[in-house]
């Protein structure tokens, strides 16, 4: 199970680095949500994975008896979705305002020699 | 010691914002709010400015969970006096943003956002937790995406382009450096990072883990091979963005750097080299860049870019002078930055044009605001008795003791270099005639008279805020002698956040 994750991860990273790089505006952003969502994979593996054994303590005890799944990164992934959420759909209408001004997909059209306001 | 002061600055900010959406299109009560906000705000952060200096270092364990656990608010020296600052630049823009920016503008909700995005600085200045640190870094770039794109001109939407690409990428690197961290140490809290990070076997992880931080700080802060997104956006939001983001936002990655290669990874030779490298390269190309701009902003934002790398220098060199230079040059650099944008805002309003070829005689025309002007302008050289001058004595008298000749030779470029521009600049702007067959049009002449009062009015506050920093250098010494000494031992700092046992 890890090792697909690990393998799934390291895809979406290689995948989101390789589209990052294209001149596409599309493909940016794909890459970075492809990015974003590597990430939280990649601290879901590192919370080290444990099946079975969630972190609920006895009435008779302290403190854990047990190996016991870490909740912590599922909270980090938690909050790094829903902020990468709301970053991207910003950036699919900057991204769909700029075609529409701009009339192309090319990131190197977007240089329009400079304008000025106050 | 405990203090739920510590969230004051947040709350105001957060609070101001939230009023300020209850008025929304109603923007003459929400310039009062604002300029109202930021003022509560500034009197906050000097309140805690002066406990900090009293009792030391407060922290506060939000809903009462113990240090490593729960998410901790620090106050340390170097925080409070960083929100402090940000306080002085958010009241300063705030009354000039009252008068300096279109209505449509502020009918979309500039001054909320704006309060948002102070919030988010106060935030990531004062959290001990890196998760959290992350967070408010979220809460700054979102909210300054929109300010960016608030206007939607053809030119601030593609500088928007370019500002928002590189700056997701950067939290991406963040956030897998902050994951990868949390898989070889299990902790989040910075101080008990501290002492974990020591007991890590892998010391080669550790290393890569540092890198990614450093070109998440490093994209953040605009240092040499990651900074073009600078220069490319920063001259297209109105004069009163450009201010904040100018003056404050590469600030953050340089404080964040600061904060993590002090307290978690100990910069050893490799890492010391590499930023010594990036602060070289930075300086020579910043330097470079502003030499044949001819758009005075365009010049400001390669200034940045120079004098990011003379703080990034003071890092690497990492020994108690070192940092005091580059803390007071932080401190500096909030102040005069901030103002450099809000000048050229005043002269956009003036000429009419930010071309240097295209403007004037305005000292013929207005030689009072000239000379304050000039005042700021010596400060950013670092003509000697004004602030930029005495940060640059500790990072020289540094980089001979450790025979960083390369780093000396680049400090006396860049500081050349932006005598140079900055007297160019002088020269085209304020003394020269206006050029034949050019029609510019004055738009602060015809301006009523309050209005005039309050664009003028945040220059010259900033302006006695940089005196100060010159004139009165001794007090600001003291406070990065305290500051950097806590970064350079940091066990004060570790034990304020983890002997804070509640019961």
């Amino acid at each position: 199970m890890e090792l697909l994750l690990v393998l799934i991860l390291g895809l979406l990273y290689a995948a989101g680095v390789y589209l990052i790089l294209r001149r596409s505006m599309v493909k940016l952003l794909l890459g970075i949500i492809l990015w974003g969502n590597g990430a939280n994979i990649l601290i879901f593996v590192l919370g080290k994975i444990t099946k079975g054994s969630p972190p609920v303590i006895d009435d008779a005890y302290r403190v854990f008896q047990d190996v016991y799944a870490d909740p912590i990164p599922q909270a980090l992934i938690l909050t790094a979705i829903v902020i990468s959420f709301g970053l991207t759909s910003f950036a699919i209408v900057l991204l769909k305002r700029v075609y529409a001004l701009v009339d192309s997909d090319d990131l190197d059209d977007l240089n329009t020699p400079e304008e000025e306001d106050i | 010691m405990i203090d739920n002061h510590i969230l004051a600055p947040i709350f105001v900010q957060l609070f101001t914002a939230i009023l300020q959406l209850m008025f929304w299109r109603k923007t003459l009560t929400q310039r009062y709010l604002s300029v109202g906000g930021s003022l509560i705000g500034l009197m906050v952060a000097f309140r805690l400015f002066g406990r900090v200096q009293e009792s030391g270092i407060l922290t506060l364990n939000s809903a009462n969970w113990d240090a490593p656990f729960g998410i901790v608010f620090v106050a340390d020296t170097l925080s409070v006096t960083l929100v402090l600052l940000t306080s002085i630049a958010c009241f300063a823009v705030s009354i000039f943003s009252s008068v300096g920016l279109s209505r449509q503008r502020m009918l979309y909700g500039y001054f909320p956002i704006f309060h948002f995005l102070i919030m988010g600085l106060h935030g990531a200045f004062l959290t001990g937790d890196i998760f959290n640190l992350y967070v408010y870094f979220e809460v700054i770039i979102i909210s300054s995406f929109v300010l960016m794109t608030l206007g939607g001109r053809k030119a601030q939407l593609e500088g928007a382009v370019k500002y928002m690409a590189m700056n997701i990428l950067a939290s991406m690197f963040f956030l897998t450096g902050i994951g990868i961290l949390y898989g070889i140490t299990g902790s989040l809290n910075m101080a008990d990072l501290a002492l974990k990070i020591q007991e890590v076997q892998n010391k080669t992880l550790v290393g890569i883990t540092s890198c990614f931080f450093i070109i998440g700080f490093g994209i953040k802060s605009a240092v040499f091979p990651l900074y073009y997104w600078l220069p490319s956006s920063y001259h297209t939001p109105p004069s009163a963005v450009a201010a904040t983001f100018g003056g404050l936002l590469t600030k953050v990655g340089i404080y964040a750097m600061l904060r993590v290669f002090s307290l978690i990874f100990i910069p050893d030779d490799f890492i010391r080299t590499l930023l010594m490298v990036i602060a070289v390269l930075t300086i020579v190309t910043g330097a470079l860049g502003a030499l044949i701009k001819t758009n005075i902003r365009r010049l400001f934002s390669y200034l940045i870019v120079c004098h990011i790398g003379f703080m990034v220098g003071g890092i690497a060199m990492f020994s108690k002078v070192a940092l005091m230079g580059a803390v007071f040059y932080l401190i500096h650099d909030i102040m005069v930055k901030t103002n450099m944008f809000l000048i050229a805002g005043l002269i956009r309003q003036l000429g009419g044009t930010m071309d240097m070829n295209k403007l004037g005689g305005l000292y013929r025309d207005y030689p009072k605001i000239s000379l304050l002007i000039a005042l700021v302008l010596f400060s950013l050289v670092g003509i000697p008795p004004l602030s930029g001058f005495w940060p640059k004595i500790f990072l020289f008298q540094e980089a001979f003791t450790q025979e960083q000749y390369f780093y000396a030779a680049a400090l006396i470029l860049g500081s050349f270099v932006t005598l140079y521009v900055i007297a160019n600049m002088w020269a085209q702007v304020f003394w020269k005639n206006p050029p034949e067959g050019t029609t510019t049009e004055n738009l602060f002449a015809p301006m009523p008279p309050y209005r005039k009062i309050l664009m003028v009015l945040p220059i010259g506050l900033m302006a006695v805020a940089t005196l100060y920093i010159g004139l009165n250098a001794e007090a600001i010494v003291k406070i990065a002698d305290v500051i950097s000494t806590q970064l350079i031992d940091p066990t004060a700092y570790i034990e304020a956040v983890l002997g804070n046992k509640t019961d």
